[in-house]
């Protein structure tokens, strides 16, 4: 049995073979219809979310599964101070499968351990978003038809965003990409992961304008600067709007750059790019449901013919 | 001058930075042995100036010592038996810290499960980097 924790828990070749496995879904719709007739996917979601939840629930439904759950914690006995491991063992009766969201950071990890049946790590605090990853992976598969040979900005809140530290966990992987950090010196990369790279000699700078260093790029990732990751919300209204991308940043980006957010978006970026063919971060959503489908047939061992 | 006598069977770990001795008792967990610790602060030392000597009767299987190299791996570990030593222990870095550093994330699982073990593993032997299982924070070197 095989649980999803972190994107590197899956080899190259593996997520070569669940991108294959999602183009195809994307295009044969019909034929994955019942793939998963009489199974149940639990989500156990302890912090609000929408995308994802929704994302998951969607994809076991068009498989023809069934889905049950609870979207926080006060709806689960975690209000009564039930143990994650407690939990799980509980859920392990129900459901075939689980995607779990937590905000305390290790939390899946800690389900899995005790767990008789897959759990994918659905976001866990500011550390690991793995099928983000899988879907930001899957959209620049898609879109720009290699994982390879490009330079990728990060802008934002870099320090809490599980988002970007799983996709450069994942990028590292691939050769010859270049990493550029673009946020405030309150917000930036993790040590641990600036050690990766260098230990690994892959190239990053860390900058503060994106103005200046948008025209370098062939992909820009957005991220949120997150309220809920702040204990003091001086600092977060300080730093929320310190980045909004515009037309007018856009018009220095290269035309084939294509610019990607985990959503949801609140205001650094201007909907007045969201018409601008470059801006794929709906798109992304639709890839995102369609690789969360191949992940359940792949750790629920579901060969489709 | 204080004499502190010799022991049977156990440990002389000498060279510990002076101050340290009460930290090590604490980590080691000799509050929970049934036997003889002597504690010597501020020792006269050639190499230190002042070291803390610590000196633990007990059998030589029942203390896991490698930890001591998390905290300093200047601290020297004479094993004794019959009153004699009879190994001079060299100190490695452990692969996986048990129950002895706590994770100080606070949105690590632990803040909230108390029951979970603290576990931390060796990430980089180089720079002697140690990160929490759960969260993977690195232990930032200070042990409370």
């Amino acid at each position: 049995m095989r649980h999803l924790m972190r994107p590197l828990d899956f080899s190259v070749e593996e997520l070569n073979a669940l991108f294959d496995l999602a183009k195809d879904i994307e295009f044969n719709r019909a034929k994955y219809a019942h793939a998963c007739d009489g199974k149940i996917l639990a989500t156990c979601f302890y912090e609000p979310s929408t995308r994802t939840r929704l994302s998951f629930e969607s994809a076991m439904l068009s498989l023809g599964g069934q889905v049950l759950g609870f979207a926080s914690a006060s709806s689960s006995s975690a209000a009564k101070g039930e143990s994650v491991s407690d939990t799980i063992r509980t859920v392990s009766c129900f459901a075939d499968i689980c995607a779990m969201r937590h905000p305390k950071e290790g939390a899946p990890m800690v389900a899995a351990a005790k767990s008789k049946i897959p759990v994918i790590n659905a976001g866990d605090g500011g550390h690991q978003h793995p099928t983000q990853t899988l879907t930001d992976l899957l959209t620049i598969r898609s879109l720009k038809g290699r994982l390879d040979n490009f330079t990728i900005g990060f802008c934002g809140d870099l320090k809490f965003g599980r988002t970007v530290h799983s996709l450069i966990h994942a990028l590292v992987r691939y050769e010859n990409i270049n990493f550029v950090f673009i946020s405030p010196d309150e917000l930036k990369v993790p040590d641990y992961i600036i050690d990766e790279l260098k230990e690994h000699n892959i190239p990053y700078e860390e900058v503060i304008s994106l103005e200046e260093h948008i025209g370098e790029l062939d992909l820009l990732y957005m991220t949120r600067v997150q309220r809920e990751r702040f204990f003091n919300e001086e600092d977060y209204v300080r730093l929320k709007d310190f980045y909004i991308l515009d037309k007018k940043k856009m018009e220095k980006a290269k035309e084939d750059m294509l610019v990607l957010h985990p959503l949801p978006r609140v205001n650094e970026i201007s909907v007045e790019i969201d018409d601008d063919p470059r801006a794929v971060y709906f798109d992304q959503v639709q890839y995102g449901k369609y690789v969360r489908m191949a992940l359940i047939l792949t750790l629920l061992d579901i060969k489709v013919d | 001058m204080l004499n502190v006598g010799k022991i049977d069977e156990g440990f002389v770990l000498d060279h510990i930075p002076a101050g340290m001795s009460l930290d090590i008792y604490k980590y080691l967990h000799l509050d929970k042995l049934d036997c003889t610790v002597a504690i010597i602060k501020n020792a006269k030392s050639n190499k230190l100036g002042k070291k803390d000597i610590l000196k633990v009767e007990c059998s030589v299987d029942v203390l896991d010592l490698d930890v001591l190299a998390v905290l300093n791996q200047g601290i020297t570990v004479n094993v004794i038996k019959d009153s004699v030593i009879v190994e001079k222990k060299a100190l490695e870095l452990p692969k996986q810290i048990r129950g002895v550093i706590k994770c100080k994330n606070p949105r690590c699982i632990t803040s909230i499960e108390q029951e979970l073990p603290h576990i931390f593993t060796l990430t980089d032997t180089d720079k002697k980097v140690y990160r929490c299982i759960y969260c993977e924070e690195k232990f930032n070197g200070k042990w409370s």
